[in-house]
């Protein structure tokens, strides 16, 4: 028999009730009960990244958490980037530099970017590596990505 | 995959949680950051009929370093590896525990949580082995105390009854004089280790006075080189020193052939990385340096 728990859970800012299964991955919560399919799965057991959203700010696995387990807490996902029909400015270097090709990992490097870059705005080349070494990327061989990630550091160093 | 059906319980207080594994006993699994046990549950190599999540149980989200270091049961990775403090009193853990995983892992994952899941590759176990650490666990009916010597028994199986938790690990202080250094060689960053070594050495006088050789990947549970150990002990430390309590170590572990690589080039690696480990160890432990 499957449990019923009703979750209470913020995403992108905006308060949401719902009745979830206990076993409901929140990864599958937020695709199927929530609609935002921008949060893609992978491997289902932790390894590729894909799914990756923030918990409290903290880019984590949602293939790893349970939908109950997010009751009362902040998750933040690929949609809370673009604003008012408007790429993100790490978006748009993704972008610039073709650093996604089929674009089925790119919202998992996103969400894995944004707070290490909050936490480290000018990293060198070798921890950007370092820092998407979670996520896979089976197009482009990563080499672009790292040049986004770049491109994205020039730029925000060069605005106000 | 899914996971399987279970019961799902998110105890408030310890003693709840205490009380709900001395009823369901080996039928419940305890879900704490569920790095390990989700994708087990998502692939239906583990299908628990209970759930107990940890997680809201307050007051297990410490790290304390006034004497040697505790970490309470839900202290994240990333909490422990960002810490400075941990730095400071236990360098082995901090340069260890970048290798647990990647950061999206570390965020959620729990250090406790990893020596409980005790695979004989994972880089904490190790880290406690070589460091004295120490488990503390309870049950409803009490508490005690088990050395991480003792508490990991064999794959993925430790000393924890199923009607346990282990609510913190700690370690003693490191004595003045101490070095230490983590090696690690996986075929990717992230993975588990294809073999891995921890070295701590105490230098007084010129001398080793204390050595601790563990090893990591290369047998069914971290274990302590201990011919490794006793030939450097009272020794002055020198490359010839090393070289050969290298070798010895590399003979004190029995390793597997696996499609990650075959037990004599896990022995090979062995032997590299505690000759390497224990000139770094050296060098710190003289120089006052981190680690």
């Amino acid at each position: 028999m499957t449990e019923i728990r009703c979750i209470q859970v913020a995403i992108n800012e905006q308060p949401q009730t719902a009745e979830v299964p206990t076993r409901m991955l929140l990864s599958d919560f937020l695709r199927y009960t929530v609609g935002l399919t921008g949060t893609h799965v992978g491997c289902e057991h932790g390894v590729c990244g894909c799914c990756t959203v923030l918990l409290n700010g903290d880019a984590v696995r949602s293939c790893l958490l349970f939908a109950v387990q997010a009751d009362g807490a902040e998750v933040t996902t690929v949609e809370s980037l673009t604003r008012e029909g408007s790429l993100h400015p790490l978006q748009a270097a993704f972008r610039q530099e073709h650093a996604l090709q089929c674009g089925f990992c790119t919202a998992g490097f996103l969400m894995t970017l944004i707070p290490f870059l909050r936490e480290n705005p000018r990293p060198s080349a070798s921890e950007i590596r370092e820092a998407v070494s979670g996520n896979l990327c089976r197009c482009t061989g990563y080499v672009n990505i790292i040049r986004a990630v770049q491109s994205y550091v020039a730029l925000s160093r060069n605005s106000p | 995959m899914k996971p399987a059906p279970f019961t799902y319980y998110d105890p408030h207080t310890l003693d709840e949680a205490l009380g709900l594994l001395a009823v369901h006993g080996d039928a419940a699994k305890i879900l704490a950051g569920g790095q390990s046990l989700v994708p087990l549950l998502n692939m239906r190599l583990a299908a628990p009929d209970v759930i107990v999540d940890i997680n809201r149980l307050p007051d297990l989200d410490f790290v304390t370093t006034d004497n040697g270091l505790r970490v309470g049961a839900l202290a994240r990775q990333a909490m422990v590896e960002r810490d400075a403090a941990v730095r400071d009193v236990a360098p082995l853990v901090t340069e260890a525990i970048a290798w647990v995983g990647h950061r999206q892992i570390r965020n959620r994952g729990t250090l406790v949580g990893s020596l409980a899941h005790a695979d004989p590759a994972a880089e904490m176990p190790l880290v406690f082995l070589a460091l004295d650490g120490e488990l503390h666990l309870r049950r409803t009916s009490g508490s005690r105390r088990v050395s991480a010597g003792d508490f990991f028994v064999h794959i993925m199986t430790t000393a924890l009854d199923p009607e346990e938790i282990a609510t913190e690990a700690s370690l003693p202080p490191v004595p003045p004089g101490s070095g230490s250094a983590f090696l690690e060689v996986a075929r990717r960053h992230g993975d588990f280790a294809v073999a891995a070594i921890a070295v701590v050495v105490t230098i007084e006088a010129g001398r080793i006075r204390r050595a601790r050789v563990a090893l990591g990947g290369v047998g069914p549970t971290p274990l302590r080189a201990t011919r490794a150990e006793e030939r450097l002990v009272d020794e002055e430390p020198t490359n010839e020193l090393f070289v050969e309590a290298a070798l010895a170590a590399s003979h004190d572990c029995e390793p597997v052939t696996d499609i990650h690589g075959t037990a004599e080039y896990r022995r090979e690696l062995v032997r590299t990385m505690v000759y390497r480990g224990l000139g770094r160890a050296v060098v710190r432990a003289r120089t006052g340096a981190a680690g």
